[in-house]
């Protein structure tokens, strides 16, 4: 495995100089703009048709932006094809190839460069050994279970040492437990590789768990950049709030803002609530308050008001409960009290309130659909 | 036997004994009557003296292997190499003109497969299935005057100037080649494009994205896939053109006979069944063991043909 040295470690970072892709009139892919930092594992997180698939293959060298410019490593990649790219694609389905051997898998990316049989062989087994399965070299990929393909496909993309590791929704078609394990396996490879993992999902919980940033994206926007807990906690948009995370909004009136303060006048009453993305109202303005299931607090003094619980699932060690306050319907998180705690059944009435750090009140656009 | 009848009690049991009656009786028929039989006969002809007809029947009537003595043999019991040659010529030619179609079908047959989209894809289609419209024998003779001496080739050449003296391309074997290569190209592309478009695209993708050059991502990824369609064409092909003899008939040049037209010599010329029957029995076997013998340097087996 490539040895890191700090010292004179290669630039590893992409550029995305104000990159936009259209297909005729369809705007695939508008106006992105970021950095993605030398070894960092950035996320892409948008649901599907958000444009980040396209976005990756622009950046793979599968196909050219419309307008604006892809720099790996501060190099101009205009013209540069996908085999003349130092990245390395990890495909959604993996594209493992079914007629070759799992050794001649891995080697494959060596064979094209012309690295003897030998040595070939050699490197085979020593990324086997990296991804914990040695000695399944002369396998069929066809013998190999789920997971096993995955990080076979992973050694195989590590193979020539590429800058940049781009991966395609790759853990989608694993079962749940499985996809759990594999998040904190690629993590690890990650950083023990130390190449930049460009990552692609429109599962948040992978983007969450083992980015560094994430960027969220909708209908080929780029909504936000940051770290997991700043787009799970400080959302800029009314879209961010509501795909990342469950998220109970309230539509209202702004009645007065004081610095990153601000009170909105909705049915349930008014609510002292933080201002998301730094932006200014007047009164009057509608905006739109959300506030996190767990963030509802039974008895919590701030922000108070009356609902009434209509119906719960139960999820072990979370008890999801659905309060209704006038026509809103709420969602409210519990953690599980146990046998010595019961949060009531259908029809009580429950006092909830949130702190006013925790909730953020964004311009009223668009919401993310359920699924 | 068991597995038959077991096979068609289901068909009965699912489709009702009409439909089983109707699959029974053509499968018999397509097994039985036109190929089994046939052959049998032609099998039989062939270790037949060439009798006349107040002959057959009668002691005379027995079985020999005086017609395939004499397709080796002279009969001053030297080799008989005119009709030796020419069956060896025959396979030869079956052999080039068969590795022309895949060289001509497989970027065809690709770019049908992962390149062609949408209505592109169903132009080339009609456009590859079009020209069969016509009769085999009408466009033979079509290559006969393409390829002729005031034909559009030699005239286009001379007129460039790149020949001065109109090229015999008919007794050069040219129009033959084309003109056969040409006749089975459908049988070769189909079975091509069936076999290709089996294959994943992410996986060619997969491959120049790990640095492939084209002509690696064929030989190590679309070939590979590609290849039970490959020899499954190239076997029909191979067949067929070492069976054709309307093209060789048209097209040939005039020293150069085809082996079907040795047979053909036999049958109606000189009405001799029984030593026509021969030959293409000869011809059968030697192209059968040809195929084997090619299916088994290329490592394909006969189940994987039939997919």
């Amino acid at each position: 495995m490539p040895e890191t040295s700090p010292v004179n470690s290669p630039d590893r970072s992409v550029l995305l100089d104000h990159v936009s892709i259209r297909f005729g009139n369809f705007t695939a892919v508008d106006n992105a703009n970021l950095k993605i930092n030398s070894g960092e594992f950035f996320s892409f997180l948008g649901p599907s048709g958000c444009g980040k698939t396209t976005l990756l293959r622009c950046i793979s060298g599968f196909s050219d932006p419309t307008e604006g410019r892809v720099l790996i490593g501060a190099k101009d990649m205009k013209g540069v094809g996908p085999n003349k790219r130092p990245t390395a694609l990890i495909f959604q389905h993996l594209a493992l190839f079914p007629l070759m051997s799992v050794a001649d898998n891995i080697a494959f990316p060596l064979e094209v460069r012309g690295v003897s049989k030998k040595e070939r062989r050699r490197k085979a087994e020593e990324l086997l050994d990296m991804i914990a399965l040695p000695g399944i070299g002369d396998k069929k990929v066809s013998e190999l279970s789920g997971g096993q393909k995955q990080r076979v496909a992973i050694a195989r993309a590590l193979a020539v040492q590429p800058d940049i590791l781009l991966l395609d929704e790759p853990l989608s078609a694993l079962d749940l437990k499985l996809r759990q394990h594999m998040r904190t396996e690629l993590r690890a490879i990650q950083q023990q590789v130390g190449v930049t993992f460009i990552y692609i999902t429109h599962d948040q919980g992978e983007a969450l768990t083992m980015s560094d940033r994430v960027a969220v994206m909708s209908k080929g926007v780029i909504e936000q950049v940051g770290a997991p807990d700043q787009i799970y906690n400080r959302p800029r948009s009314s879209f961010v709030a509501s795909f990342v995370g469950e998220n109970n909004a309230l539509k209202g009136v702004v009645k007065r803002q004081s610095e990153d303060m601000a009170a909105l006048e909705t049915p349930m009453g008014t609510f002292e609530a933080r201002v998301g993305g730094g932006r200014k109202y007047k009164p009057g303005d509608e905006a739109l308050l959300f506030v996190r299931p767990e963030q509802l607090v039974p008895g919590q003094a701030e922000n108070a008001f009356q609902a009434t619980l209509s119906r719960q699932e139960f999820e072990g060690a979370t008890n999801h409960v659905f309060a209704r306050a006038g026509d809103t319907e709420l969602r409210v998180s519990m953690v599980n009290a146990g046998l010595a705690g019961s949060v009531g059944s259908k029809g009580d009435t429950l006092s909830l309130g949130f702190a006013p750090m925790n909730a953020t009140i964004l311009p009223v656009g668009q919401i993310a659909s359920e699924a | 036997m068991k597995h038959l009848t077991q096979a068609y009690r289901a068909l009965a049991n699912r489709h009702g004994l009409g439909a089983a009656l109707f699959v029974a009786i053509a499968v018999t028929l397509w097994v039985v009557v036109f190929i089994t039989l046939p052959q049998l006969s032609m099998l039989d002809y062939s270790f037949r003296f060439n009798l006349p007809a107040d002959q057959i029947g009668t002691d005379a009537d027995h079985y020999t292997l005086s017609n395939f003595h004499s397709f080796f043999f002279n009969a001053d019991g030297s080799l008989n190499t005119l009709d030796l040659v020419i069956l060896g010529r025959t396979l030869l030619a079956a052999a080039i003109v068969t590795l022309i179609d895949v060289l001509i079908c497989y970027p065809i047959a690709y770019i049908l497969a992962h390149g062609a989209k949408g209505v592109a894809a169903r132009l080339m289609v009609i456009g590859l299935i079009l020209p069969y419209w016509i009769n085999e024998i009408l466009r033979a003779f079509a290559f006969r005057v393409l390829f002729g001496a005031t034909g559009v080739v030699n005239t286009v050449g001379m007129q460039m100037g790149l020949w001065d003296v109109p090229v015999d391309f008919i007794r050069a074997d040219v129009a033959l080649y084309f003109g056969l290569s040409y006749a089975y190209i459908l049988l070769m592309i189909f079975p091509m494009y069936n076999a290709i478009e089996a294959l994943d695209h992410t996986q060619v993708e997969a491959a120049r994205d790990m640095g492939a050059p084209l002509w690696r991502v064929h030989w190590r990824v679309v070939l590979p896939i590609a290849k039970p369609g490959i020899v499954s064409g190239a076997t029909m092909v191979f067949m067929l053109t070492a069976g054709a003899l309307a093209a060789p008939q048209i097209l040939g040049g005039p020293s150069n006979l085809w082996f079907t037209q040795v047979i053909y010599q036999w049958f109606n010329e000189s009405s001799n069944w029984p030593r026509g029957s021969a030959y293409a029995v000869v011809l059968l076997l030697t192209c059968i063991s040809f195929v084997l013998l090619m299916m088994r340097v290329f490592k394909v087996s006969v189940g994987e043909i039939g997919k």
